[in-house]
């Protein structure tokens, strides 16, 4: 995917050209692929999850352990073979539920073994106060030590670089091969534990304790250890217990009814009617969803701290981004030369070209290749020229040619003081163009030569920041979702407007600084919106802190990282709008699921109630319009449907509910359809099929 | 803690409360009420009374029990005891399924069917099915027809008078759908009555 | 007329009054609870009882208030059923027992108003005017109260403040209940409904025997008891009663007095937070659903299936000659859809399906359109949970006119769910495990555990009509039914007034395009279908065994 970034001089620190340069991120989002060897490999960890200790934090699937292990103890006393396969089939139950959680385990674990590998017990070099190196074991090192690292070495620990520069291999964490710069000061001071140095030298002042470490905190992430549910699933999980308390009482109190009616049930039959009715399918799967969500995203990168800012990630109605590196390509580029006082545009073109030959910006590259692609001009080689370098002082650069030509780019004051000074003249269309330039959002930079003594203005180079493509679509389905852009950026208003509405951005904070970010973000805050933002830099941290989604950047600094609530390893800011469409689809997936699992229970009472009181009630057996074979195998088949549709939806647990950006509307017609409507009709479908294949079984069918 | 006291404080104040609004809505309103009643409309205030002779034979409102060839018969009553107790409305509430209840509609259409001399299949629903309150002062105009026969031979009467009687006592819904069209029964015997000259 | 176009016209009448009506009453109503000013008599009453009208409530005191009000209410019903005898107009009637004067107590003040007992024989005119009628017009305003406050949740922004449970009860006593009764009381009793102190009139029959006509103030109460969603009657007949109800005219009256305040509600609801559309789709749900259980009603009624209707060649056992079976289903729908459980027909002796569809209205939750007040809140609690699970489904944590539905809001929301169905599932169970429940059933087979079913589900949705062949007057009946009315009432109002405050602490979230439209008829349907299949699924046993089992045998 992305490379991780170098540092270019012409553009902000921590954004490469190259990187951004990338299409934004493809549409849909896709799951990780799912493998059915993974039930397999997950077995072992779905029997260890019997054990009722864990089972109690679900609910739903606990009451189900216990029905099964109470139909156990009294088929063991009856012992008959419809009992036997009902006690096979509700133990199968618990079972699936816990290999569905097993598995969503099971693909964090692998991404753990790797970084473990990464955590080797490295030695660090501890630099005493007297100066003097010491070799300790890495997990001695406590905040506030100070270490050095050299090319060779595994960096320690968590750290801020206090003295030094070096290339630094983190393929560990972010997979990239690609090495990156770290330096002392600014905002690439901040080094991982586990990377590597691959040149030169810095010390490192630590600033995690051991245990605590990025390193550590990922690997618990992406196990799953110690996850917390969310917000909504504790509401959801709250839901679904009193839904299982409601079917109990009504299963419990039909044991009475069905005594006066004249026809007492067998428990067997009775926790299997309750079985199938409580939300087992959602029940099952609730956990396995959850793990299988921060799993979609540590497979893009993103590093989420809690389950929390994923959902938060889900309800963001602003997001803030920064123009430069997100919305543009990071640097600006020329589109077009345009002469001025009667000069040819093929002599604007030439004389930029040969200007930038030497600039090694992207901007001067750009005019380059312009001048090429445009006027075929091919880049000359500039023997004996001596080039005048860009300096703050001057603001042009340019080249002084062997046959005494100087050509000067720059900005139009600087370069209009050059020519004065060398008694030339400025072209009276001259400050046309340049505020026509201005105007719509692009710099103008003045090419003027001297020629014989004579000064003399010949054009108008226009530079551009240039949207990246597919960007306008994707704040439209943004907007479609409900969710408003903002667009930050450090320019004048006018090229900010332009800019924004290229881009298609909702609105934008033009010549923002620092505190202007936060006071947008409290603002939009204390209207009740929840806001979610990229940075990087020391002066990004506060308003990462205050933003309810904060990613930041890898590439950031310590700060940065601490303050946001998601890292991003490839440090690609645009990445958050599949940060959202993560947080959206985790929930989507678990109110989906939930609608299909209630609606499965009509079909089963169609099955099941029948079957119960088809002595009794004759009359009922209308209601058995499955038409299913005998009341044994009416109650096994619903009991079998039950317990195979969590296998059925593991996959979908894990890939999460096919999710494209539309409106709440839509998306809810969308939804109710498939999972309620089709929660509904699968049943009955499912349950017949079984029961055609189980009533050969003899003795049930 | 803090919602006990919060609760016992209340209790003074809902107390009082309970003892204004005992005299506002259950005196004064009803007592309101009760004067323009007693004022402005006496005779239903009073039970809608059918006087004759002096004294108050029935209630334009409320059924009575009538057995015998020269009366119009009431629907069943259900009420306790005894049938059309005014002081025990109610109906039967024998389910739609009830033996009981198939035996009671089965008996009392054979009986009708005897008594007026008519196909078991003419008689109306009304006829075999006690009413909610007890006290229906209505039969189906298709009840009604079905005993003019015989009380106007009991009574000495062209069925054609007796026509005429029950088309007078027969209620008609206001608006044509407000409610079913019924006969009054009290009031069609009182006429068929004074009619034949026993009252 | 045919019976069928009777039965058309009157609902289309019905609804096209409700439709005229609602919007200007539920405007009226929003008024009311939104007003600065106190009246005269307010002013008068507030310093007579001590109440500072401007005093805002938490939703703690809120709480505290309602439950020692009706605290106080009950103990004061209690007492004055037990000596009736020594106060004045006592008729003649005894102190009635403990254990059916505890039952009626909670019942008035629940705004069930079971009845075990027949009131023409057994409360005194006292009795029925200043304890039952005063119950009837507050037992209902408190029920308003309660879905004032729960607006208020919605409607307010962090604040603890959800208004004062005094004033509330106090406006809507005097400016909502008070004058529509004194109005609707004058136009029953010019339609025939009596209104008197007399002793039962002796009549002489035109048979030759003696029959006694029952007195009392029956006007003045039957309004209240319609307009309250109160259902208790002087009589044991109730609105079958010709002097509680005497033409199709008071029986269309009546049917439009227990609907109106619920009908118009929403319509408060929309206007107090600041959406009407809000409001209409509330309308919706709980119109889409009362018309639904009208159609299907009549449907059953009129095919009379059951081999007793069929021999008697019409499912009139039970109803009135004058109403009929054209004139008597709307009122039945209508009075187990909203909690007046007020009867103009014996629901008993209905078709079996006919039957069952008047259990099915009660475990709804009685929220098309409910009871005053209760309604409404009831409503909105399964908007909550439709809202919770929609909101899921388009990717965002649900949130319901603003406001965020966490872990605590759904904690509250689902023990009301949880509430009345486990109350209604263990009364009944037990019931019909004890041979105390199932001696007192009348009618054998099926039809018998709907009778105990429906006794529950009757008290526990504090709707108060019965299947009333079951003789309920025992010490189990009284003591359980009354336990269940009480539970059934006032566990879910505390649960609800808890959410308001919850609700009206947070900040509102502002809609966006990401918001699921609750006012879109796509999740009208929703709510429609949550409300029938969270009730359908939880009885869906039982109502198999009873109603069910009946219809099919």
């Amino acid at each position: 995917m992305t490379r991780t970034p170098t540092r270019t001089g012409a553009t902000r620190p921590h954004l490469a050209p190259e990187s951004l340069a990338l299409p934004v991120a493809p549409h849909r989002i896709s799951g990780g692929l799912f493998d059915p060897r993974q039930l397999v490999r997950s077995l072992p960890d779905a029997f260890r999850k019997l054990d009722p200790r864990s089972m109690v934090k679900s609910p739903v699937m606990f009451v189900v352990e216990v029905g099964a292990v109470l139909t156990t103890i009294l088929t063991i006393a009856t012992s008959t073979l419809f009992g036997w396969l009902i006690v096979v089939w509700l133990w199968l139950t618990v079972l699936f539920a816990n290999l569905a959680e097993a598995v969503a385990e099971g693909r964090g674990k692998a991404q753990a073994d790797t970084l473990r590998r990464a955590k080797t017990e490295a030695e660090a070099r501890l630099l005493r106060p007297d100066g003097k190196e010491e070799r300790v074991p890495a997990t001695s090192l406590h905040v506030d030590d100070v270490v050095i690292c050299e090319a060779g070495d595994l960096i320690p620990g968590d750290g801020e670089v206090i003295d030094g520069i070096a290339s630094v291999d983190e393929s560990a964490i972010t997979g990239e091969s690609a090495p990156v710069i770290r330096e002392s000061g600014g905002d690439r001071s901040a080094v991982t534990g586990g990377t590597k140095v691959l040149s030169d030298r810095i010390v490192v002042r630590i600033t995690s304790e051991p245990g605590e470490t990025f390193l550590d905190r990922m690997i618990a992430l992406v196990e799953g250890a110690g996850r917390q549910k969310t917000p909504n699933e504790i509401a959801l999980t709250i839901l679904l217990a009193s839904l299982t308390i409601i079917f109990l009482l009504a299963v419990v109190t039909l044991q009475p009814m069905a005594g006066y009616s004249g026809q007492q049930q067998s428990v067997v039959v009775l926790v299997a009617l309750l079985v199938c009715l409580i939300p087992t399918t959602i029940g099952a799967l609730l956990s396995a969803i959850g793990i299988a969500g921060m799993d979609r995203l540590v497979q893009r990168n993103v590093l989420a701290m809690s389950g929390r800012a994923v959902e938060a990630a889900g309800d963001v109605s602003t997001l803030l981004l920064d123009k430069t590196g997100t919305i543009t390509l990071g640097a600006r580029q020329a589109v077009d030369f345009l002469p001025v006082g009667g000069s040819r545009r093929e002599d604007v073109a030439a004389a930029a070209q040969l200007a930038s030959l030497a600039d090694e910006t992207p901007e001067g590259r750009s005019i380059v290749v312009l001048a090429k692609e445009k006027y075929d001009l091919r880049g000359r080689e500039l023997t004996g020229a001596s080039v005048i370098p860009f300096t703050a002082e001057t603001r042009m650069s340019g080249v002084d040619q062997p046959d005494g030509r100087e050509i000067r780019k720059g900005a139009a004051s600087a370069v209009a003081r050059w020519v004065q000074r060398h008694n030339g003249t400025i072209p009276r269309d001259t400050a046309e163009v340049v505020d026509e330039i201005s105007s719509t959002g692009g710099t103008p930079l003045v090419v003027a030569e001297r020629r014989d003594g004579k000064a003399q203005v010949l054009g108008v180079i226009h530079l551009k920041d240039i949207v990246k493509e597919g960007l306008r679509d994707r704040f439209d389905d943004l907007r479609a979702m409900g969710i408003r852009t903002i667009m930050i950026t450090g320019d004048n208003p006018l090229t900010a407007k332009a800019i924004a509405d290229e881009a298609g951005v909702d609105d934008f904070l033009a010549e923002a600084k620092p505190e202007d970010k936060m006071a947008l973000i409290r603002r939009e805050q204390e209207g009740g919106k929840l806001i979610a933002m990229t940075g990087d830099g020391t002066n990004d941290a506060p308003a990462l802190a205050a933003a309810d989604v904060g990613v930041a950047m890898n590439t950031g600094t310590p700060a940065a990282k601490e303050a946001g609530n998601m890292v991003d390893l490839d440090s690609n800011p645009t990445k958050l709008i599949e940060i959202v469409e993560i947080g959206k689809q985790l929930l989507i997936t678990r109110g989906a699921l939930t609608t299909f699992s209630i609606a499965n229970d009509v079909a089963k009472y169609f099955a099941i109630i029948p079957a119960m009181f088809a002595a009794v009630y004759p009359g009922l057996g209308a209601l058995n319009i499955m038409r299913l074979a005998t009341p044994e195998s009416a109650i096994l088949s619903a009991v079998i449907f039950n317990a195979l549709v969590i296998i059925a939806l593991i996959p979908l647990a894990l890939r999460g509910v096919r999710y494209r950006p539309t409106s709440a509307s839509a998306m809810l017609r969308r939804n109710l359809w498939i999972y309620g409507l089709g929660g509904i009709i699968a049943p009955f479908i499912g349950i017949k099929l079984i029961d055609l294949l189980i009533s050969h079984i003899p003795g049930i069918g | 803690m803090t919602a006990v006291t919060a609760l016992l404080r209340q209790l003074g104040t809902g107390l009082r409360f309970l003892l204004v609004m005992t005299v506002l809505l259950g005196l004064i309103y009803p007592l309101a009420v009760w004067a323009i009643g007693q004022i402005g409309f006496r005779d239903q205030a009073n039970g809608s009374l059918i006087h004759s002779n002096g004294q108050v034979v029935g209630s334009q409102l409320i059924g009575q029990e009538f057995s015998g060839t020269r009366w119009f018969h009431s629907r069943p009553s259900a009420t306790a005891t005894t049938p059309y107790d005014g002081l025990a409305s109610g109906g039967s509430n024998l389910g739609p399924t009830n033996p009981e209840l198939v035996k009671l509609v089965k008996e009392r259409k054979a009986e009708v069917a005897r008594q007026n001399g008519v196909p078991e299949s003419a008689v109306p629903p009304d006829a075999v099915t006690a009413s909610a309150s007890g006290l229906d002062p209505h039969i189906s105009p298709a009840y009604a027809d079905i005993q003019v026969n015989r009380v106007a031979r009991a009574n000495g009467l062209s069925p054609a008078q007796v026509r005429a009687l029950v088309a007078q006592h027969t209620d008609h819904p206001s608006l044509g759908f407000l409610g079913e069209p019924g006969v009054n029964v009290v009031e069609l015997n009182l006429a068929l009555a004074r009619l034949s000259g026993t009252r | 007329m045919s019976p069928g176009l009777t039965a058309v016209l009157l609902v289309a009448v019905l609804v096209t009054l409700l439709a005229v009506v609602h919007r200007p009453f539920g405007d009226y109503m929003a008024w009311v609870y939104t007003s600065e000013k106190d009246l005269k008599v307010e002013r008068w009453l507030y310093r007579a009882v001590r109440v500072n009208p401007r005093s805002q409530q938490g939703w703690t005191i809120y709480a505290a208030s309602l439950v020692a009000f009706s605290i106080v209410s009950v103990l004061f019903l209690y007492l004055l059923q037990r000596l009736q005898s020594f106060l004045p107009w006592s008729v003649g009637m005894k102190p009635v027992p403990p254990d059916g004067a505890f039952n009626t107590a909670v019942s008035f003040v629940t705004n069930t108003n079971w009845q075990w007992y027949s009131g023409e024989s057994t409360m005194s005119y006292l009795t029925q005017m200043a304890g039952l009628t005063v119950q009837n017009f507050l037992s209902a305003a408190v029920g308003m109260a309660v879905a004032i406050a729960l607006v208020r949740g919605f409607a307010r922004r962090k604040t603890r403040e959800l208004g004062n449970f005094w004033v509330d009860l106090t406006r809507t006593t005097l400016r909502i209940l008070l004058p529509l009764s004194f109005v609707a009381a004058i136009i029953l009793l010019a339609n025939g409904v009596i209104q008197n102190l007399a002793d039962p009139t002796t009549v002489h029959t035109l048979a030759g025997a003696t029959q006694h006509l029952p007195g009392g103030n029956v006007a003045s109460q039957e309004a209240i008891k319609d307009l309250g969603t109160n259902g208790g009657g002087p009589f044991n007949a109730n609105s079958a009663h010709p002097f509680e109800n005497p033409t199709g005219f008071t029986n269309l009256f009546e049917i439009f007095l227990l609907l109106v305040i619920p009908f118009s509600l929403p319509a408060t609801f929309g206007r107090m937070v600041g959406n009407l559309k809000q409001g209409y789709a509330i309308l919706a749900a709980m119109g889409v659903i009362w018309i639904g259980a009208v159609v299907a009603m009549y449907a059953v009624e009129f095919a009379h299936p059951g081999a007793a209707l069929q021999a008697a060649g019409g499912a009139l056992e039970g109803k009135e000659t004058r109403l009929g079976v054209s004139s008597s289903p709307l009122f039945a729908v209508s009075t187990t859809l909203t909690s007046t459980g007020a009867v103009n027909s014996m629901h008993s002796s209905y078709t079996a399906l006919g039957g069952g569809i008047t259990i099915f209205d009660m475990v709804l939750g009685e929220v098309a359109p409910g009871g005053t007040g209760s309604g409404l809140y009831g409503m909105l609690i399964l908007a909550v949970v439709a809202v919770f699970v929609a909101g899921l489904m388009v990717g965002r944590t649900p949130e319901y006119l603003g406001k965020k539905i966490g872990a605590r809001e759904m904690k509250l929301v689902s023990l009301y769910i949880l509430t009345t169905p486990a109350l209604v599932l263990m009364g009944a169970g037990l019931a019909l495990a004890l041979s105390a429940g199932r001696s007192s059933i009348l009618n054998p087979g099926p039809h018998g555990l709907s009778e105990v079913l429906y006794a529950f589900t009757s008290a526990s949705n504090n709707n108060g009509s019965a299947f009333a062949g079951l003789s309920a007057n025992t010490p189990f009946y009284n003591t359980a039914l009354g336990l269940a009315m009480l539970f059934g009432r006032f566990v879910p109002m505390v649960l609800v007034l808890a959410l308001a405050g919850s609700l009206a602490s947070q900040k509102p979230v502002p809609e966006t395009a990401g918001t699921l439209r609750t006012q879109s008829p796509l999740f009208v349907g929703m709510l429609a279908g949550v409300a029938i299949i969270v009730a359908g699924l939880t009885f869906f046993p039982a109502l198999a065994l009873g109603p069910i089992a009946e219809g099919l045998l």
